[in-house]
């Protein structure tokens, strides 16, 4: 995964809380391959109608090039499944800027790329205010966690070793692996001191 | 001397393997849990050419996609998915509980009835509701499947440690609440990310009063009050629960296990991060009226006024009266429902069976439904019991075990418009289907729901059977 420092883009509003990850990708969609791409499931019953046809009215629809979305509290609450993420990133979303997220949303979208920017309600209000119903650009600044458009400058909150994360595009495997004789270690250690903690019956 | 420690602290310094600059902890892993969803996961190993570290400590089942209709095939995508799981389990050597087996069941109902599940370890797997095994003085919560695919190479996981939170229910349960109650009543008192960032032990008489089942409703809705883990410290309740399970330790293990379970509470004094308590004669049968768990209230409550709440739940609360076509000012008992669901790994349990068939026998649904034990093994106990006969008679359907309607992967789902009282635990828009609408309630609720064709206060019908 590449890491990245900056990103502009053309960010859109969906000032609605509670957008879960059932609304970010139905679960019948979740059988499909990733290598199809998800970004087609992407918010599927919010922006389509009852036939399927997109919602011409609907902010995502009318703005294809959006990468990042300014969304209500509690954006990613529920389900663990990382289909939402891909969803997100398979529509080209890089970001998501909101006054708070679902705590596995968040792990999820940092181990894709995507970064869960929380702002406070206020500024949230404020940015909401600027972009209206309309497609707006802006900046992003991961190193000193600001966001800026029409020329107003906002701060955001990330985790510091997210923040890291996202910039370096660390891979969790390669760095654990570097700690294997840590990682043997310890088994070894809990084999002897909590041998109940092996499955008995192993066939 | 050592500062006085929560049990979240035990068990946190028991599985960390290191602690890193930024506060982030490797953490051990004791068992992983994979089901049809984490082909993702298994897909990002093998592109790396990686194997499982640890099968024996790796447990496969079908689940989330199983038909609970098990002589219909299952139909091309869903089938699939199975047929990759099993393609897995057998490629990486791991025990699969699979469709047919006489042990399957939903992950979180099977692990501690096959005794997988044991206080003091560390269990993930990729389900948010994994906080369930908590009921066990375990640690245990959800993953993605870019963890999932870390554990599966590595058997260890990277996380920061969440803040404590200690929440006390204390007193006696009024008649008919139940532990779905008081999961429903805390969520609705903090919110749905009233719990964000913390890891919640449940403490009070209240607590240590639920059976094994109840414990594992009330931790497996720690999640939807924003939690990722909750937990209760293990006891002789646990111990009794979990003597001569399958996987659980025998002889002198078991007699090593316990005196190291024992410790497992948390140390009298021990700083919390956040404190609620609770009375529990404050709660009462409570079902959900919005499109978030939180959006809950007591059975005897009045649909709330968005513009009364404050500003910033108002708007949520619109949206979700819309969607739930309910209108505000009137009593939520008295709704009309189209459908029923009883099952899930929230209340799939014997316990929720039982409660829910005393409001049906003898009375007829009226509406259409299904009930889903959460495993093959409940499903023949409760046959044993004759319940899938109070059921069946009652005119709803007994089917197969599996997540069903909870999610609707299998196919399973309510049509758009419907309103389904439902044991489940989310009540999200689209979750039970396109445009459905799902009131959650504990199991009797649902039952007494179906028997009136209204959400409707279990209380009244159970004081007719007494009367
Ligand atoms: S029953 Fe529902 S919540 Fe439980 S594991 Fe299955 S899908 Fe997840």
């Amino acid at each position: 995964m590449a890491g990245w420092s900056n990103h502009t883009g053309l960010a859109i509003g969906l000032p609605i809380d509670n957008i879960d990850t059932d609304q970010l990708i139905p679960a019948r969609f979740m059988s499909a391959s990733r290598a199809e791409g998800y970004g087609d499931y992407l918010l599927h019953d919010m922006r389509r109608n009852q036939d399927g046809s997109l919602d011409e009215s609907f902010p995502l629809n009318t703005n294809v090039k959006t990468s990042v979305v300014i969304a209500g509290r509690n954006f990613g609450s529920g389900s663990s499944r990382e289909a939402a993420v891909y969803a997100l990133a398979d529509a080209g979303v890089r970001a998501v800027i909101a006054p708070s997220f679902g705590d596995i949303f968040s792990a999820n979208s940092v181990n894709n790329g995507l970064l869960p920017a929380t702002v406070s309600e206020k500024i949230y209000e404020q940015i909401i205010h600027i972009i209206g119903a309309n497609a707006v650009e802006l900046t992003i600044n991961l190193e000193t966690a600001t966001v800026s458009l029409e020329g107003v400058e906002f701060a955001f909150f990330i985790d510091p070793s997210w923040q890291m994360k996202l910039i370096k595009g660390w891979d969790d495997i390669d760095l654990t692996l570097e700690h294997a004789a840590e990682i043997t270690g310890f088994r070894q250690n809990r084999i002897q001191t909590a041998e109940w903690a092996w499955p008995s019956l192993v066939d | 001397m050592t500062l006085p420690q929560t049990l979240l602290d035990k068990l946190w310094s028991a599985h960390e393997v290191l602690l890193r600059e930024d506060d982030m902890s490797l953490l051990w892993v004791d068992r992983h849990w994979v089901h049809e969803g984490s082909h993702h996961a298994f897909g990002k190993i093998a592109a790396r050419d990686l194997p499982v570290k640890e099968p024996s400590l790796t447990f496969a089942v079908v689940d989330h996609y199983a038909p609970t209709m098990r002589n219909k095939p299952a139909s091309g995508s869903i089938g699939r998915m199975i047929d990759t799981l099993q393609a897995n389990a057998k490629a990486h050597d791991l025990k699969i509980f699979d469709l047919n087996d006489t042990d399957q069941g939903i992950v979180h109902v099977i692990s501690p009835e096959q005794g997988i599940t044991l206080p003091g370890l560390l269990i993930n797997c990729g389900d948010s509701h994994t906080s369930t095994h908590g009921a066990f003085g375990a640690l245990s919560f959800g993953v993605g499947a870019t963890e999932v695919a870390h554990i599966l190479a590595t058997q260890t996981v990277w996380q920061a440690k969440p803040k404590s939170m200690r929440i006390t229910i204390n007193g006696e349960l009024p008649p008919s609440v139940t532990a779905k109650d008081m999961a429903l009543h805390w969520i609705a008192e903090l919110g749905a990310g009233g719990a964000r960032g913390y890891a919640i032990e449940y403490a009070g008489s209240a607590v240590r009063a639920l059976s094994m089942e109840g414990r594992m409703t009330l931790c497996n809705l720690s999640i939807e009050g924003g939690a990722r883990l909750g937990m209760i410290a293990p006891d002789e309740v646990t111990f009794d629960y979990l003597e001569g399970r399958p996987y659980s330790p025998t002889g002198s293990e078991w007699e090593n296990a316990m005196r190291y379970w024992a410790t497992l509470q948390s140390d009298y004094s021990a700083h919390f991060d956040k404190k609620v308590t609770i009375d529990a004669k404050d709660i009462a049968p409570t079902v959900t009226w919005g499109t978030s768990p939180d959006q809950a209230l007591p059975i005897t409550g009045v649909i709330p006024d968005p513009s009364r709440l404050e500003a910033k739940s108002s708007s949520a609360a619109e949206d979700a009266l819309d969607y739930m076509g309910l209108s505000s000012g009137k009593p939520i008992a008295g709704t009309p429902i189209d459908r029923v669901f009883i099952g899930s790994c929230t209340n799939g349990r014997i316990e929720d069976l039982r409660s829910a068939a005393s409001v049906l026998r003898g009375r007829k649904s009226k509406v259409p439904g299904m009930v889903s034990p959460g495993s093959t093994p409940i499903k023949v106990q409760a046959e044993m019991e004759g319940l899938d006969r109070i059921f069946i008679e009652a005119g709803l359907d007994w089917v197969a075990s599996g997540c069903s309607m909870c999610v609707g992967m299998n196919g399973d789902l309510a049509k758009a418009g419907e309103r389904c009282a439902s044991s489940t635990n989310r009540n999200f828009p689209g979750r039970q289907g396109r445009g459905a609408r799902t009131h959650l309630m504990a199991p009797a609720m649902v039952a007494a729901a179906a028997v009136t064709g209204t959400i409707t206060d279990v209380r009244k019908l159970i004081n007719e059977v007494t009367q």
